[in-house]
């Protein structure tokens, strides 16, 4: 047909003019890759999708490596749980770096990561942040703590814990401070809506919805970094402990070892100390410390019993406690 | 028909008015925060090397698509508008199906068939075809999302016109293509047109479906939809309004080309 | 095209299938291909669907979809859609009216964009709504995480569905019918009703059944602007989103059957709909 003739000339001429590199060292802000001699290896990197920007950074680094040199790579980001059903369902991967550890342990089940991926001097987590506050600039409504979130009027924004795993952190920092109680009211009487994901709570606070945004740390960094005004952070004094693991997939090539230790080590930490995560890298962390305050009191996903636990007794879609929180709540809103 | 003054404002009114609210005042503003950073700004986000390869795989799956619905986007027209057999209603809602499908099942759907745990993923491992995560697996993803379009515009076309014609010119000894071809195509042009239109502008836009299949791999099955999202949740939103320029210019552009094929047509 | 020299008026000839073979071959090779065709591309994945939702047996399927949320999702959706299409069917046609017959400035700039609420990413839907109609809206429109919303952001999506759909069927009305009926001293409104009306139906009832079933699926676009609040502005498809996030694939596979199912059951009440108006009109 005339119109498929038309479309197939206009691509073929945008084909010859574009000529994009295929295996890029990651997306728009990255520069091409070197590939100087040597045997010609390419990773594929799964990724949830805030880290995109550190990544950007990091490989570059990582091919002016020795251990780097001619390694091509090949990146994908997105949501953590998509991406880990992905993984699941045939996405090549060589590593991952994911949001939680639950979407690791999907990997782990399905035979594509060993069991002991956890094992290293890390525990398996490439960087940490912790559950914060972001407001709005000025701090109109005074928010120091948790329990000024349930201070009459406040509305709060955070994201779905059912539709973003990663959300999950942002209700554990919630019932660790104050258990289920504090959690019914917050969840009742305070959170006006539950955007899909992280990003899109962010999009609906700087559109004016809310008085306080439930968020990581690294978030408000990188959103400030990439331009984002009017916002503040608040770091409440008891808070949860964010860890994002990265793994090695069993069936990966050497090299994907060596960029792991490389993301680990001083250099690739810096870059991600840069954009507000904190470093598993003591010593990075240590050099940081003015942007990386000790927090007070410090809950981890251990001190609850661990994901699995904490999965079935507060977010399991039947019987875990928020879900029931939730649907006490709709009985009074469904019609 | 002849309407009163009165009554052709009023209607244009209503019309507008409506068109305003849900077309042009949002229109509007996607293109002004578009161009709002200047024309510079936003050509350089839609040359970079990603911008142009998500373009490319775009318009590949586009051209791919578009024309294999539209054959048998036809042929439908011509069953259901034409055909006599019991059950009709049953296939023309079927034919409708593919839309009801929330985008996100059909992914995951086409994983269940095609993906490593799929009912077809260790044959194709076996034989080396990768489907899914890849442009076959973009492709039947933006088939599936796009079927129904020209079936549905051209079966009522089919039905407005009738079919004496065709009977006519059976009658004087046309073949079945021929009569087709001079007969059916021109009389149903821009039922087809517009079919064309949509499934075009679907196929182009087309998000969650492909967002599940596509496996998002920067530089090779990133599309345009995806990359949107990618520079959205990378807070990069003048980049992500730079792109979604693209794919509305891939629209008017079909359209442009669609309301050229003016039909030449001998008034009654 | 011009109409042959018959002079029966139009709904009397709507509706009855040719008794010869004609036009391409449609007919038995046509229906082979097309079912072959539909079976590959549209019939497989829905079966592995219905397969994957009755994995954990009956129970299991019925569990998923009679708890409350996924009730409320269902209802919601249903309902909301039903709205959009009816709003799409009058407001669609009007448009394409106005579109086809009526001219004024830019009238052809407005005729190109109509396809735009569909080519744009729904995220980009989503954010401009927000920002339009919500609670820093420029217009003075304030709708934000409400049903309206909602309702809104589909009728957005769905816009072009009933006016591409009628407008080919403008184009091609013959104009003798109404020209006849004028002569004879009817009224405009009664020649719209009697003469015209009848011949759109068809293309109306096709684009509104396409606008339903879209609205049924819309995730995207809605999400942003509905606040995605359970049991209230939470559609379906997000709800089959989070049983998939929820590592409950046979859940989301069950409750995607029933939404596929209930719309089937409004298509084919849409398809049947028709056929007793024109039946009626002979």
């Amino acid at each position: 047909m005339l119109f498929g003739a038309l479309f197939a000339t206009t691509a073929l001429v945008v084909a010859g003019c574009g000529g994009a590199d295929d295996s890029t060292g990651g997306s728009d802000a990255s520069s091409a890759s070197s590939s100087s001699g040597g045997s010609s290896t390419t990773l594929s990197l799964v990724a949830y999708s805030t880290p995109e920007v550190v990544y950007d950074e990091i490989i570059p680094d990582f091919q002016k490596t020795e251990a780097g040199k001619g390694v091509k790579f090949k990146s994908s980001y997105g949501a953590s749980g998509e991406q880990s059903r992905a993984v699941e369902a045939g996405l090549k991967a060589d590593v991952v770096t994911l949001s939680l550890a639950p979407d690791v342990d999907r990997l782990v089940k399905s035979g594509q990561i060993a069991e002991d991926w956890a094992s290293t001097p890390t525990k398996g987590f490439v960087t940490t942040s912790l559950v914060s506050f972001v407001v709005r600039k000025g701090n109109p409504k005074g928010i120091k703590g948790w329990d000024d979130l349930l201070k009459p009027g406040v509305k709060v924004v955070t994201p779905n814990p059912f539709t973003s795993g990663a959300a999950k952190w942002n209700l554990l920092g919630a019932y660790a401070h104050g258990g289920l109680k504090y959690l019914k009211t917050l969840i009742n009487d305070h959170i006006s809506v539950q955007p899909k994901s992280g990003r899109e709570a962010l999009q609906t606070f700087t559109g004016g919805e809310g008085d306080v945004l439930i968020s990581y740390e690294y978030e408000y960094t990188t959103a400030v970094k990439k331009g984002e005004k009017g916002l503040e952070l608040v770091r409440p004094d008891d808070t949860f402990l964010i860890q994002n693991p990265i793994a090695v997939l069993k069936s990966a090539p050497p090299a994907a070892k060596a960029f792991v230790d490389y993301v680990l080590s001083e250099p690739g930490q810096k870059r991600f100390a840069e954009w507000g995560y904190r470093p598993t890298n003591q010593a990075v962390l240590d050099a940081n410390k003015s942007q990386f305050p000790d927090p007070g009191k410090l809950t981890t996903i251990d001190d609850l019993g661990g994901w699995s636990k904490v999965n079935d007794e507060l977010f399991d879609a039947d019987k875990g406690a928020v879900t029931k929180i939730e649907e006490d709540a709709g009985v009074s809103t469904s019609k | 028909m002849r309407t009163d003054r009165k009554t052709r404002w009023g209607l244009r009114l209503v019309a507008l008015l409506y068109l305003a609210l849900l077309l042009l005042i949002p229109v509007g503003v996607v293109l002004y925060r578009t161009f709002e950073p200047g024309i510079g700004a936003v050509w350089d986000s839609v040359t970079t090397p990603a911008a142009v390869h998500a373009f490319q795989l775009t318009l590949t799956a586009t051209v791919i698509t578009v024309p294999l619905v539209t054959v048998f986007g036809v042929l439908l027209a011509l069953v259901l508008a034409r055909g006599r057999f019991p059950g009709k209603p049953l296939l023309e809602a079927v034919v409708d199906l593919p839309f009801a499908i929330s985008p996100v099942v059909v992914g995951i759907a086409l994983i269940f068939v095609y993906g490593r745990t799929g009912w077809f993923g260790q044959d194709l491992a076996d034989a080396g075809i990768q489907v899914i995560f890849s442009l076959p697996g973009i492709v039947i993803a933006t088939v599936f999302v796009c079927l129904p379009f020209v079936a549905r515009e051209v079966t009522p076309v089919l039905r407005e016109v009738g079919d004496e014609q065709e009977q006519a010119a059976a009658t004087l000894g046309a073949s079945g293509w021929q009569t087709f071809w001079r007969i059916t195509l021109p009389a149903i042009r821009w039922g087809v047109a517009y079919g064309v239109v949509l499934s075009t502008a679907r196929a182009v836009g087309e998000f969650g479906a492909v967002s599940v299949v596509s496996g998002k791999i920067a530089g090779e099955t990133e599309t345009l939809t995806l990359l949107v999202e990618k520079r959205f949740n990378n807070f990069d939103l003048a980049g992500a309004y730079a792109a979604s320029a693209l794919l509305a210019l891939i629209a008017l552009v079909t359209l442009m080309a669609m309301t050229l094929i003016k039909p030449r047509r001998e008034e009654a | 095209m011009s109409a042959s020299g018959l002079t029966l008026p139009r709904p009397f000839r709507r509706g009855r299938a040719s008794r010869a073979p004609v036009a391409g071959g449609a007919g038995g090779l046509g229906l082979g291909i097309s079912v072959l065709w539909l079976s590959l591309i549209v019939l497989l994945p829905l079966a592995a669907v219905v397969a994957k939702s009755l994995d954990g047996g009956l129970d299991t399927f019925w569990h998923a979809v009679s708890n409350r949320q996924s009730v409320a999702a269902l209802r919601f959706t249903m309902e909301v859609s039903v709205v959009v299409a009816i709003v799409n069917a009058v407001m669609g046609t009007l448009v394409a009216w106005v579109l086809v017959r009526d001219e004024f400035p830019g009238k052809r700039v407005v005729n190109a964009l109509i396809d735009l609420p569909f080519a744009l990413p729904t995220i980009v839907a989503g954010i401009v709504l927000l920002a339009l109609y919500g609670h820093d809206s420029p217009v003075g429109i304030d709708i934000a995480f409400t049903q309206t919303a909602v309702a809104v952001a589909l009728l957005f999506v769905t816009l072009p569905f009933v006016i591409r759909s009628v407008q080919p069927v403008l184009i091609e009305l013959d104009k003798e019918m109404e020209e006849a009926s004028a002569s004879l001293g009817a009224g405009s409104f009664t020649t719209f009703r009697r003469i015209i009306l009848p011949n759109l139906t068809p293309a109306i009832l096709s684009g509104a059944a396409l606008a339903f079933a879209r609205a049924v699926g819309e995730f995207g676009s809605v999400v942003l602007i509905s606040g995605n609040k359970p049991f209230d502005t939470q559609v379906a498809p997000v709800f089959v989103y989070k049983q998939i996030e929820s590592d409950n694939p046979i859940g989301a596979a069950a409750v995607s059957v029933i939404l596929l199912l209930l719309s089937l059951i409004v298509l084919i009440g849409i398809r049947y709909f028709e056929r007793w108006g024109s039946r009626h009109e002979d």
